[in-house]
């Protein structure tokens, strides 16, 4: 593994790796020191060009608690709302030395075309691409999924384990949503069965090849006693014109995880959401403040995630600088 | 004694150094040295360094255990993870992350036994100081290991020793368990010195 581009990227073992170094780091985590030297003298560029507090935040302190160097590069206020290209970004970024990009972009794709282009030689993690990809938040899904379902309900250690047989509803603004892309590859990946629920017009075209049930009825699949329920953001900033459905009132009614519903759901079921939330629109206050709901644990878990990541792809010899890429200037070899 | 071939790299000539019977006699040597050396078994502390190191310090506190009658095995024995604490994680493919889990009453002001299979380089066990001080402080650190090989690189050594053992550095020494391999045994392989 070179970069985290994609959920789907990854293979079954991969990702059970990936949890597995997540377990070791949310446990170090615990601990009244909670830095580790892993990672000392590597340098991480968080590279945000779309704002996001929390994910940046999330990678800001798993690197520090590996005892990276972070630099921080928001594109307002940065030479990029001068008009810098990608291109150009990228180039300075490895000038500086960066040893691994963590980027946000509002075009999909953006950061495919970073660790592809042979601009840079570091590891780059995606934080989120446009409507496409959010892969470390489909891990610290997961790996809160496991830790629950698997681990304290069935009363196993979860480590080497996938998410086999569980069944996980995700509610909301699927069109928008790069949480639910990254999620039903993942989830299927290790063995769970999703069922995606929203309105018809906040379904994706082509929904059909993707390995999952979808469904317009969120009260006839919670019938089918759902392991956990994932409610989704509506993402009210990119619906432009609005049209997507008649009322806020309407939607939450239909869509919406009020007090009914959650009464409804299985004893054992959890209650999850990537945040923000929009309380009273996609999901009550008497649910998202329930013991079942680990809407809080996630964002911990997130930390933890980013840690296994950049553990995996920057602690192994030759993941941080490949030396002599064809399209770069490899840097001058010692004579040894 | 038969000497296996499996997973051993290169042919060479393999030798047996321990059979099962040695190795739990230089184990319970090994725990009556810690007992002596500490004047009995209060504040002790096992830590076991992943992979087999883990094991070995479980038959240490059980061995223990069985002399000092007020030592319960489990209450004195952990585990310590070194992989993020390694001075060698950019030369190498990434490692896996083993756990670390520290007895109930914490290490802080105990005497601590590190136990590792083999002593070589000393890298691991200095690996091992770092990754404990995160954890705590110990009053004394002290250091066991079933097998010393020689070639230290850092200022290291061992307070209590299963065998030493000269080496070249182009053999291989590999401790068997029965735990994780299925049988105990020590076998050095490689070229006849």
């Amino acid at each position: 593994m070179k970069h985290l581009l994609s959920a789907g990227d990854l293979s079954r073992s991969e990702a059970v790796t990936i949890l597995d170094t997540t377990a070791a780091m949310a446990a170090t985590q615990e601990r009244e020191i909670k830095k580790l030297p892993t990672l000392r003298g590597r340098t991480v560029v968080n590279l945000f060009f779309e704002d996001s507090t929390r994910t940046r935040i999330s990678f800001e302190t798993a690197a520090k608690r590996l005892s990276a160097d972070v630099i921080n590069f928001s594109a307002r206020g940065s030479s990029v709302s001068k008009g810098e290209s990608l291109k150009d970004t990228a180039l300075t970024l490895q000038a500086m030395g960066a040893d691994a990009v963590v980027i946000r972009h509002s075009a999909s794709g953006a950061p495919h075309v970073l660790a592809r282009s042979g601009w840079m030689t570091g590891a780059v993690l995606n934080a989120g691409d446009g409507t496409h990809q959010h892969p470390t938040q489909a891990l610290l899904d997961a790996y809160t999924l496991r830790r629950h379902l698997v681990g304290l309900r069935g009363g196993v250690d979860p480590v080497g384990h996938g998410l086999d047989g569980q069944h996980v509803v995700i509610v909301g603004d699927i069109l928008h949503s790069r949480v639910a892309r990254s999620n039903v590859e993942l989830l299927h990946t290790l063995g769970a069965r999703v069922t995606l629920v929203a309105p018809p017009t906040l379904v994706p075209v082509g929904v059909e090849p993707w390995t999952c049930e979808v469904s317009y009825d969120f009260d006839q699949v919670l019938d089918t006693e759902p392991d956990a329920v994932m409610m989704l953001r509506v993402q009210r900033e990119r619906m432009g014109g609005g049209g997507f459905f008649p009322s806020a009132l309407e939607y939450s009614r239909s869509y919406g995880l009020d007090a009914r519903r959650f009464a409804r759901l299985p004893d054992h079921a959890i209650v999850m959401h990537p945040g923000p939330m929009n309380r009273g629109l996609e999901i009550s206050a008497d649910a998202a403040d329930s013991p079942r709901s680990v809407i809080v644990e996630q964002v911990g878990n997130g930390v933890a995630v980013r840690m296994a990541a950049l553990y995996l792809l920057l602690a192994g010899a030759g993941d941080a600088s490949p030396p002599g890429h064809a399209e770069n200037p490899a840097p001058i070899e010692g004579a040894a | 004694m038969s000497v296996p071939t499996d997973g051993l790299a290169d042919g060479g000539r393999t030798t047996e150094i321990f059979d099962p019977g040695d190795m739990a006699r230089a184990l319970v040597r090994i725990g009556h040295e810690i007992l002596e050396r500490n004047h009995g078994a209060a504040d002790v502390v096992l830590l076991g360094i992943p992979t087999r190191g883990v094991p070995l310090a479980r038959r240490l506190a059980r061995t223990i255990a069985r002399v000092e009658a007020d030592v319960d095995a489990d209450a004195v024995v952990g585990d310590l993870d070194v992989t993020m604490h390694r001075d060698d994680l950019a030369r190498q493919p990434v490692r896996t992350i083993g756990a670390t889990s520290l007895p109930p009453g914490g290490i802080d002001g105990k005497v601590v036994v590190l136990v590792d299979d083999v002593l070589y380089s000393g890298r691991t066990i200095r690996a091992a100081l770092d990754a404990l001080n995160d954890l705590g402080r110990p009053r004394a650190v002290q250091l066991a290991v079933l097998v010393d090989r020689g070639h230290r690189e850092l200022p290291i050594r061992a307070d209590y020793v299963g065998k030493n053992l000269p080496t070249s550095s182009a053999e291989r020494v590999r401790v068997l368990l029965d735990e994780i391999d299925g049988r105990d045994a020590v076998l050095l392989n490689g070229d006849v010195r």
